[in-house]
């Protein structure tokens, strides 16, 4: 789950992280408000989930409340792309306003999980304020790595190896040294899959400081975090993929094709999407029905995918483990028969109780495509989307 | 023999008394799984599913000589769980919970290390010998004895490679399902050591998705040590990056996780990949016939 960077700087903050003074604004009015109130000079950043917003547009200095007022109003409201949004843009609610920094020096610093160690990893980079995936592109040297025992924690000679690859001493390096312990225990805390700071920035004056923020959480923990599942905003996320969550289906993603499918496990589901591409078509969506052995559930999930204006055709490819092919068949059949538009559904079953599914299908007389295996379901898809 | 588990294995299961864990327990049993025991905290002292329960592994362990837990309880405890059955002394442990929090596998992962205990999963389908014992939640019918091993990330891609193999008159010796998580017990590359060392496995599938380094990790270790042929499919080459493609472990981030890296790493150790999922099986049979193994 991801949150907006105002968010991820309170809870860093929480942990002591220091962070620019501000506050966020829904109106310009407000935004003029907040930016009298830190003396006019700030800057307005526009929240939304999405990075690459500077670059967008969404960020803007301001010299006076007057500045401010009009920086917020073009901001607002405004449908912010960037290279992480799609084309279409994701339209900005809410600005943050924050004190503006005599900035000296732009600094990298993230942790996040290290799947081959299965460990923590604490990553710093001189090259602050870049795209790291850049850094690590073109200049692989200039990212510093400390490996992190879960038990024993971010230990001060680690924290101090970073801030001495870094490049900083004196009080400056006390400080990050204590920014990082922070940052660390409010990922570990918080259950963060990544906690980074892009830039982690110096000042004329000698202070260290998170410019920027982003936290994103573990899914698989978010029943232990009550107030970080608080934080989620919806309008940030598909409205289909929204409506699937409510109805209980979890594993549902957009996409940009005509074919639907609807799969029963992950890995298949990823298959069935990369057969459809292999046979020349476009999948609309990812959808692992998982083992909902229950017929509402697949009815909704063929329902959210019918909805989708640009479906075609809809794949189903089910090989029951857990899951039971006769579940998923009653499921196809009543959905078929509350379908407003007339839209081809191929099924490839498989697996547990697939005899009674077929079955099911059969006296039904309702048009379903038969496929013997996952090829030919994907061929008479792709087949079915383009004559529609 | 093959590699894991057999026809001998005295197994354990942990949440034998909930829903998934009785009617899974039933499944293994029809597969000729020799289940001994079951462990529900408070339920101790009851019978389900023909066989004795217990409170604590240690004493389940100690009165019936288990020697592989098979897991079900749910995510919050899972990591208790497998801790447990760790601190018993259990050799082989294996999770099918989906749903564990990262950094509970971290500290499972941590204090494991340098045990004896070999952990499967967790979020993982489990372990089967072909015709012997099925540790897990596979559907048994569509496997078939024979002498190629499998590796799988997905729970549902091994039940489909299987049932392509099987069709062909391909049987198995061991699948190992080692699970959609980021952080997982045995690896990919751990799997593929043990079936090289295995002598009933001729051939290997691996299975793997976006996400991660594991294949890479893998391909390394094909390339210098494995004597087998290995035929492979990454799921994903569709995925947009940033999502969660349902796995917690199946997400791109960076480009060690796309399909196409995964899958040059592979060519490069000398794996043949079939770039279709539905010809997983044709890929198998092609190899195994070029090498004189069928």
């Amino acid at each position: 789950m991801k949150v907006h960077e105002f968010q991820a700087k309170q809870i860093l903050a929480a942990f002591g992280v220091p962070v620019p003074q501000g506050r966020t604004a829904t109106t310009a009015a407000e935004a003029r408000e907040i930016a009298a109130s830190l003396g006019g000079k700030c800057v307005v950043k526009a929240q939304i989930h999405a990075g690459g917003r500077g670059k967008g547009g969404g960020v803007k200095l301001a010299n006076s409340p007057d500045e401010a007022e009009q920086a917020a109003s073009q901001i607002l409201g405004m449908q912010l792309v960037t290279h992480q949004t799609g084309p279409e843009g994701q339209r900005v609610k809410t600005v943050l306003i924050e004190e503006q920094m005599a900035v000296e020096r732009e600094l990298y610093l993230a942790v996040l999980i290290d799947g081959a160690s299965a460990r923590p990893v604490m990553m710093a980079s001189a090259a602050g304020g870049m795209e790291i995936e850049e850094v690590a592109a073109k200049t692989p040297e200039a990212i510093h790595r400390v490996s992190i025992d879960p038990v024993t924690g971010l230990q001060p000679h680690l924290a101090r190896e970073l801030c001495f690859d870094l490049g900083l001493s004196g009080d400056e390096q006390k400080q990050a040294a204590k920014l990082m312990t922070a940052l660390y225990a409010a990922f570990i805390e918080k259950d963060a899959s990544l906690a980074e700071i892009n830039p982690l920035v110096t000042t004329k004056d000698g202070r260290v400081l998170a410019l920027d923020a982003k936290m994103n959480f573990d899914d698989n923990a978010l029943f232990r975090h009550a107030e970080v599942e608080a934080l989620r905003d919806r309008d940030e996320e598909d409205p289909s993929e929204v409506e699937a969550q409510s109805k209980g289906i979890s594993n549902f993603i957009k996409l940009e094709g005509n074919i639907g499918c609807l799969v029963n496990g992950a890995g298949l589901a990823m298959a069935t999407m990369d057969s459809i591409k292999l046979a020349g078509g476009e999948p609309a969506n990812f959808l692992d029905i998982a083992t909902a052995n229950d017929v509402t559930k697949v009815v909704d999930a063929l329902t959210i995918i019918a909805a989708d204006p640009n479906v075609r055709a809809i794949l189903v490819n089910i090989f029951g483990g857990m899951a039971r092919v006769d579940v998923i068949a009653e499921g196809i059949i009543q959905a078929q028969r509350q379908m407003e538009k007339a839209i081809p559904v191929v099924a490839r079953l498989a697996g547990t109780n697939v005899e009674e599914g077929e079955r099911l299908i059969n006296e039904s007389g309702l048009p379903v495509i038969r496929a013997a295996d996952l090829g030919e379901a994907a061929a008479k898809a792709v087949e079915a989307a383009r004559a529609a | 023999m093959s590699v894991l588990v057999n026809k001998d294995t005295r197994v354990l299961v942990q949440g034998i008394t909930g829903k998934e864990g009785s009617f899974q327990t039933q499944r293994c049993i029809e597969y000729g799984t020799k289940v001994v025991a079951g462990v529900t905290p408070g339920r101790g002292g009851e019978t389900a599913e023909g066989v004795p329960v217990f409170n604590r592994v240690s004493h389940a362990v100690r009165e019936t000589g288990a020697e592989c837990a098979l897991i079900f309880v749910p995510p919050p405890f899972a990591a208790d769980a497998i801790l447990e059955a760790a601190d018993a002394g259990m050799p082989l442990v294996v999770c099918i919970t989906e749903g564990t929090p990262t950094m509970d596998m971290l500290k499972v992962k941590r204090a494991m290390s340098g045990g004896k205990t070999r952990l499967i999963g967790p979020n993982c389908p489990g372990v089967i010998t072909a015709g012997e014992c099925r540790v897990g939640i596979m559907p048994g019918s569509v496997f078939s004895m024979g002498s190629v091993g499998v590796i799988s990330r997905s729970g549902t891609l091994v039940y489909e490679a299987v049932d392509q193999l099987t069709r062909r008159g391909i049987g198995q010796s061991t699948c190992i399902g080692v699970g959609g998580d980021p952080i997982i017990g045995t690896t990919q590359r751990e799997a593929l050591e043990l079936l090289n060392e295995d002598p009933d496995t001729a051939a290997v599938v691996l299975i793997g998705e976006i996400g991660g380094s594991a294949e890479q990790e893998a391909a390394a270790y094909i390339k210098k040590q494995m004597r087998k042929p290995v035929i492979a499919f990454i799921a994903g080459s569709t995925a947009p990056p940033g999502r969660r493609m349902g796995h917690a472990g199946a997400i791109i981030s960076g480009d060690a996780g796309t399909a196409t890296a995964k899958k040059a790493a592979l060519a490069d150790a000398g794996v043949t990949i079939s770039d279709s999922p539905a010809e997983i099986g044709a890929t198998a049979e092609r190899v195994l016939r070029e090498q004189g193994l069928l």
